[in-house]
């Protein structure tokens, strides 16, 4: 049945090269663990693939309950926590994710030091990387906001003075970013909010797509 | 054929290519603008215009708080007689209606309020120079008669200059004020005191 509707749809549109192009590829005995145990450490780049599409998913389910607003988005959050079926679980993902995503990230960015693997041919590659770690951070603290508990807000205080000691255009960064010269309030947290949900995952999902363009272009870095 | 005896263009060099007699060829003023370039020149502009109006009024409307002309500070009313202040600085609420784009939010403020040798008064800014935490006055009994801040035990002489060797790094800010029916008035935002 599905072989049947496989082929249905490739004799129309020719897939099969598609993703035979993006999926099927040989994995070198040099970063497969199966053959060589230290060869773990190639995986940290994919499990930061697979952290960020688990925060993209929940994220995106989360945002059926949760308000940007400054009057309900703490009682938004504690209610699709506390009532909503699995709400623990959901939010529980995105929380630890933001963490864990950070942290594999940071192993994948030392594997790719250390080996040495950034360099000719693939400076570009760590050059997107590096956007890429800094749109990541970017999501970290947009998102740490959201809850617009104590915590959230002092931690974007903090965040927001440390932009305005920007020299020149600090004020100016600090009003772009806060929405108010004065006040974090309502204009700061919508404003965090797009940037979190709207404007920084666009960024990530084209960087990491010249990240993967890039890996398969060039190979994986030889065995050391 | 007739073809051979008509003049040609050369699009990519711009030149008018005349077979005279079947002898030379002349070439025009290469001035002129050919069809190429000439629709290459349109099909820029005309992008351009597209792409400048899909992005510019999103980036002026991002852009807007801060090119919001700056609001002057209101002075609300503190309720407070000015003969009730003393020498001792004294902690003076008020409360005004502060807006934060759409949403109105009824907010109280504090200030630290004496009046100084010559009868003058100073309003300060409780909120420490350091990390922004509220100061209080004659609060540290090692430290009498000073604003001390409980966070990073950050200290401030009575007219609010910081004291060297403390975390904060300027003196308090000091509020406006205003003197109308013998009550005191404060404005909502305090200022630097500059030196």
């Amino acid at each position: 049945m599905l072989t049947k509707l496989y082929d249905w749809i490739d004799e129309r549109l020719d897939i099969t090269p598609l993703w035979r192009d993006i999926a099927d590829h040989e994995v070198p005995e040099h970063v497969n663990p199966a053959h060589h145990f230290s060869a773990f450490v190639y995986c940290f780049g994919g499990l930061t693939f697979f952290v960020v599409v688990i925060q993209i998913l929940s994220g995106m389910f989360l945002m059926m309950y949760y308000v940007p607003d400054v009057e309900r988005a703490w009682e938004s959050v504690y209610y699709l926590q506390n009532q909503v079926a699995y709400g623990q679980i959901v939010r529980g993902m995105h929380h630890w994710g933001a963490s864990i995503v950070i942290v594999m990230m940071f192993l994948h960015t030392l594997r790719v030091f250390f080996q040495g693997a950034y360099k000719k041919p693939r400076e570009l590659n760590w050059i997107v990387g590096v956007l890429i770690f800094f749109v990541m951070l970017g999501l970290g603290l947009t998102g740490y906001l959201l809850p617009w508990d104590m915590k959230a807000v002092f931690a974007t205080k903090v965040t927001l003075e440390i932009a305005q000691s920007t020299p020149l255009i600090g004020d100016l960064l600090k009003t772009l970013l806060a929405g108010d010269e004065h006040i974090i309030g309502a204009q700061t947290l919508t404003r965090f909010f797009a940037i979190h949900v709207f404007f920084l995952p666009a960024a990530l999902l084209v960087l990491i797509g010249l990240h993967f363009l890039m890996i398969r272009k060039q190979g994986i870095s030889g065995p050391l | 054929m007739i073809i051979a005896s008509i003049d040609y263009f050369d699009y990519d060099e711009n030149v008018l290519l005349t077979k005279t007699g079947g002898i030379g060829l002349e070439k025009q003023d290469k001035q002129q603008v050919t069809r190429r370039q000439f629709l290459v020149y349109t099909l820029m502009g005309v992008g351009g215009f597209m792409l400048s109006s899909i992005t510019l009024p999103n980036l002026r409307f991002a852009a807007d708080p801060v090119l919001q002309p700056k609001e002057g500070s209101d002075l609300i009313n503190t309720n407070l007689k000015v003969d009730e202040l003393t020498n001792e600085p004294k902690k003076v609420e008020f409360s005004f209606k502060q807006k934060d784009g759409w949403y109105e939010k009824e907010t109280t403020q504090f200030a630290w309020v004496y009046k100084d040798e010559n009868g003058e008064i100073i309003a300060h800014s409780p909120v420490c120079k350091h990390l922004g935490c509220n100061v209080e006055w004659n609060s540290s009994e090692n430290h009498p008669n000073m604003y001390f801040c409980p966070c990073h035990k950050g200290l401030y002489y009575k007219d609010g200059e910081n004291v060297p060797n403390t975390p904060p790094r300027a003196p308090l800010d000091r509020y406006d004020y205003e003197i109308r029916d013998g009550y005191l008035y404060l404005s909502t935002r305090a200022k630097e005191v500059k030196g």
